[in-house]
């Protein structure tokens, strides 16, 4: 497919390699968090990391909406459909993560919960439509992606003035995610996690522009390079990193200049702050409570907006002991470093987070990844 | 969850919606959050929404860039794409 396929040629890609094992200085390592789970998911489905110098490292970060969802907000989708007896609309994929008592939305689903998996906020407004008599709620969860489109569906149960359909809104911000990430202790003070660059957002980019970006430039000394989501993409950024750090410079360079500009789509920003504002503080899964970190619906919208309606209020509860997607999610720990990796936790029976979502780097490491970390044995006879 | 993938606009509907063709399949998809767009264009859709137009000159210098390199194995390339410009 056009745009797809010549992003994706495997000779180019050893060519970018080969350059990159050139440039590297032996010396010095270097480390580079890739934001978006896409990147997360493209580096190891297509190998990229096996592709890279020894010495550059891949540090996966919270970039997957789906990982960073507390269990507190999955709590409040379930009790709006087991016991308010609303329909709930949501995303494919936040249908498995698991939440209190053993729960998920799919088994509240099973539990007789009305939940639909939607493949749009335009079809959550549909729903509402075909059942004027019930409640429907959109349980809208993303970064500035897929805000934009949960802000139309409001507009645009509004002009039709539908008195059925309301949103939980969990949309994140990404450029407070990476502040957050910054200002650390384990990036901070500990070193734990050092970070040299940044491989910046690649669909969050084509609506918030790369400006947002050059605060981390200018104030963190640190460069980021925006890119696609195809594997050659990925390798271009990470080599184009690698010449920012040789060169000693933190600047915001885009590599995705073939959608995403520097002041993004204003339309869809417009559209969004009509309809959104700051929350003062949100919980992420992995990061805790971050300030100015996510929106909520404008009191001028309030009757669209669930957490009025239906007077809820958000409850944190902590994560499964044995789970280390917090950790993970900020890119302290590995995959491999949960104990129940791949053995009680699996794409298929999730514990954490992480494992849910192609794009987590639970379920990204062992859809493809895995079987490297097995050392092949040669046994001759 | 955050991906979204490029398609063409092969026909545009009334109420801001167009149809899109996806490696051969047609999917009506809105096109209310971007600027004016004409049939023929490529736009990256997600979640049924499009949030951009792909700029086909920029696509190809990126593709340039990266077959430049693939070509000019010994002399330096320098494809930096000012983001800041
Ligand atoms: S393997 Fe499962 S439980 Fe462990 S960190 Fe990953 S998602 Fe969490």
């Amino acid at each position: 497919m056009k745009y797809i396929d010549e992003f994706r040629d495997g000779d180019i890609a050893r060519k970018i390699s080969a350059r990159l094992a050139e440039e590297v200085q032996p010396e010095r390592q270097y480390s580079f968090m890739e934001f978006c789970g896409g990147h997360t998911h493209a580096i190891s489905r297509y190998g990229i990391a096996g592709m890279l110098p020894p010495n550059v490292r891949m540090v996966h970060g919270p970039g997957c909406p789906v990982c960073v969802l507390p269990i507190g907000r999955i709590d409040l989708a379930i009790k709006l459909a087991l016991e308010f007896g609303v329909i709930v609309c949501t995303y494919g994929d936040t249908m498995r993560v698991p939440a209190s008592n053993s729960l998920s939305l799919v088994k509240a689903k099973a539990r007789g919960g009305d939940i639909r998996m939607v493949y749009s906020a335009a079809d959550a407004l549909e729903v509402a439509r075909q059942n004027p008599e019930r409640e429907v709620v959109f349980f809208a969860i993303g970064f500035e992606t897929t805000t934009p489109p949960t802000a139309l569906a409001i507009r645009d149960a509004q002009r039709a003035q539908l008195k059925n359909f309301s949103v939980l809104c969990c949309h994140v911000l990404t450029p407070s995610a990476i502040t957050h990430i910054l200002e650390s202790p384990e990036v901070r003070q500990y070193g734990t996690v050092p970070i040299d660059g940044f491989v910046g957002p690649a669909h969050v980019s084509i609506v918030i522009g790369s400006q947002p970006y050059e605060h981390f430039s200018d104030e963190y000394r640190k460069p980021v390079v925006i890119a696609g989501f195809e594997p050659l993409d990925v390798m271009q950024a990470v080599l184009m990193l690698v010449r920012q750090v040789n060169e000693g410079r933190a600047e915001v360079e885009n590599e995705f200049s073939r959608v995403v500009s520097r002041g993004g789509n204003l339309q869809a920003q417009a559209l969004v702050s009509e309809i959104f504002e700051l929350r003062t503080t949100f919980e992420w899964r992995g990061l805790g409570e971050v300030p100015y970190s996510a929106l909520k619906i404008r009191p001028s919208y309030a009757q669209f907006d669930a957490e009025c309606r239906f007077d809820l209020s958000y409850q944190p509860v902590a994560d499964n002991k044995a789970c280390e997607c917090g950790a993970i999610l900020r890119g302290v720990k590995k995959p491999t470093d949960c104990k129940i990796f791949g053995t009680v936790c699996t794409p298929e029976n999730p514990v954490g987070s992480c494992m849910v979502s192609s794009e987590g780097a639970c379920a990204a490491h062992y859809s493809y990844g895995r079987f490297r970390d097995i050392p092949v044995v040669v046994e001759s006879i | 969850m955050c991906l979204a993938i490029p398609a063409q606009l092969v026909e545009l509907l009334p109420g801001e919606q167009a149809i899109v063709n996806l490696g051969g399949i047609r999917k009506t998809i809105s096109i209310a959050l971007i600027e004016t767009v004409e049939v023929g264009d490529y736009v990256i859709v997600h979640v049924g929404h499009a949030i951009g137009k792909i700029d086909p000159e920029e696509a190809a210098r990126t593709l340039a860039m990266f077959g430049e390199l693939a070509e000019a194995d010994n002399d330096r390339v320098s494809p930096s794409t000012k983001a800041a410009a």
